[in-house]
């Protein structure tokens, strides 16, 4: 079993400042609670037994940094995770994006790209995949690289077509990847469109007009202010009457946004950006 | 001894708890003076018997919190489906969605220990029956900041896994017959 690691509140902001000055990633806005047990979690992963020790990897071994860093943000995804979600997009709002002609989508924190994927299939059954550009940004490059290659473990897949079928998918998942010894890879041309960038919520700027924006399990990570500033963000980044989906438990009740949206379906977490 | 009431009470449940919970839940009377939280290993998919603890008790509703939702007295919360339920400093709860533990999530040990880091005295923890080592760690953690550890007592549990676990982490825990726990919970 793992060792106990005690850290002091001060002792989590000097990591934050060295992180800030060194490589200048800004996590003082993060979630103290998750951040700290992600500390924690990085210590035990790398045997580091003392917060000193810990500020003088960080300070002196960039390599030591990135693993650090791919360590720190909680990467758990899957493929149409919460069916009922999607099941919402499939009637709800992948219709009303038919009337555009270039559908622009931007998924913010996608991690390794399973929330993409399962968005790619769905444009696909509807018909719009052609005419859609997804961007698919995350903090952490070693998600993207992973994304990329668009491969997933086989024994996730089980789960994942249970998820499928839920969300009211009405084809033979399977015919989606191809499997070999212990992993999938998704079928390529259902990424075709699909651009797998770096981007950093808390730091960069708007970068497009999207008509939808996906950023599920993420902003659960910050802390009341950074969600409200990348609320804005996002509000800035959707067209009049654009959609935005958070997670499931996510909500805007106490966000100065809330004023500036309709929620479209409540269980869903679903919203649209009034005009 | 303190006398001060408690602020928060956190009971981690899994196999075998489901009865002494929703027990426990309709007895609670109009109105308590600390915030319940309920850890409970659930189905991970698909509607589970824990729906129905959400209308268990006539005058309050338990509730699964959304993220940043203000921890209040007299509320019963239940931690959601698929996530770890953490409460912050300033008494919100923060849920996040790492990896099981225990294979759980929710799973017991980080919210007894986040629980513990912020309310300090003022939390109460109690593990009930279960065929899992989860809780016991956070439980101990719990202890050593200042609170107060019960444990179902592992003789009158459905699966005894659990509370032992817990039993041999915290040694100071007072054990609990579940029929108890009201009483207790109100005379601390
Ligand atoms: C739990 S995953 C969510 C994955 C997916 N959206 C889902 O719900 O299944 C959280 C992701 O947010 C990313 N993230 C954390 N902080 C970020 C930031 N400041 N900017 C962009 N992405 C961030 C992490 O790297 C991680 O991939």
């Amino acid at each position: 079993m793992n060792e106990w690691i005690d850290i002091l509140p001060e002792q989590i902001d000097d990591i934050i400042q060295l992180i800030r000055e060194q490589y200048g990633y800004d996590f003082g806005d993060y979630s103290r609670a998750s951040f700290t047990r992600r500390v924690k979690h990085c210590m035990q992963a790398a045997s580091v037994k003392t917060i000193y020790d810990l500020q003088h990897h960080l300070l002196n071994e960039p390599s030591f940094f990135n693993w650090f860093l791919q360590t720190l943000t909680v990467n758990v995804t899957e493929m149409f995770r919460d069916p009922l979600f999607y099941k919402a997009l499939r009637e709800t709002v992948i219709p009303r994006l038919a009337s555009y002609p270039i559908i622009k989508i931007w998924h913010a924190g996608c991690a390794t790209g399973e929330e993409v994927f399962s968005m790619a299939i769905l444009l696909k059954e509807a018909g719009l995949l052609e005419r859609t550009r997804i961007y698919a940004t995350d903090l952490n490059p070693a998600n993207l690289e992973k994304a990329r290659k668009g491969i997933m473990p086989l024994n996730a897949m089980k789960e994942y077509t249970a998820n499928y079928i839920r969300s009211g998918g009405m084809e033979e998942f399977s015919s989606y990847y191809e499997a070999k010894r212990d992993h999938v890879i998704l079928d390529s041309s259902l990424l075709k469109n699909v651009l797998f960038s770096q981007h950093n919520l808390v730091t960069d700027q708007v970068f497009n007009e999207f008509q939808l924006i996906c950023c599920r399990n993420v902003l659960i990570y910050f802390n009341k202010t950074l969600q409200n500033r990348v609320l804005h963000l996002f509000y800035d980044s959707l067209v009049p009457l654009g959609y935005m989906a958070l997670g499931m438990k996510e909500s805007l009740l106490f966000m100065d946004v809330r004023p500036k949206f309709d929620s479209i379906k409540d269980d869903a977490k679903i919203f649209r950006r009034k005009n | 001894m303190s006398h001060a009431l408690p602020e928060i009470v956190v009971i981690g449940g899994s196999a075998g708890s489901f009865p002494v919970v929703s027990k426990l839940i309709e007895q609670l009377p109009e109105t308590f003076s600390f915030a319940l939280i309920l850890v409970m290993h659930r189905q991970k998919s698909g509607l589970s018997e824990m729906d129905k603890v959400l209308s268990l008790n006539k005058y309050t509703k338990v509730i699964e919190p959304n993220d940043k939702d203000q921890i209040v007295p007299n509320q019963i919360y239940l931690a959601p489906q698929n996530y770890h339920l953490l409460v912050e400093n300033d008494r919100t709860f923060s849920l996040d969605y790492s990896e099981t533990i225990h294979y759980s999530r929710p799973s017991i040990d980080p919210t007894f220990e986040s629980v513990a880091d912020v309310y300090g005295q003022q939390a109460v923890g109690l593990l009930l029956s279960g065929s899992n080592t989860d809780g016991a760690r956070g439980l101990a953690h719990l202890v050593q900041m200042g609170g107060k550890a019960f444990i179902q007592d592992p003789s009158l549990s459905e699966f005894s896994i659990m509370p032992l676990t817990g039993l041999k982490q915290v040694p100071e825990a007072t054990l609990i017959n579940p029929s108890e726990i009201i009483n207790c919970l109100f005379s601390l």
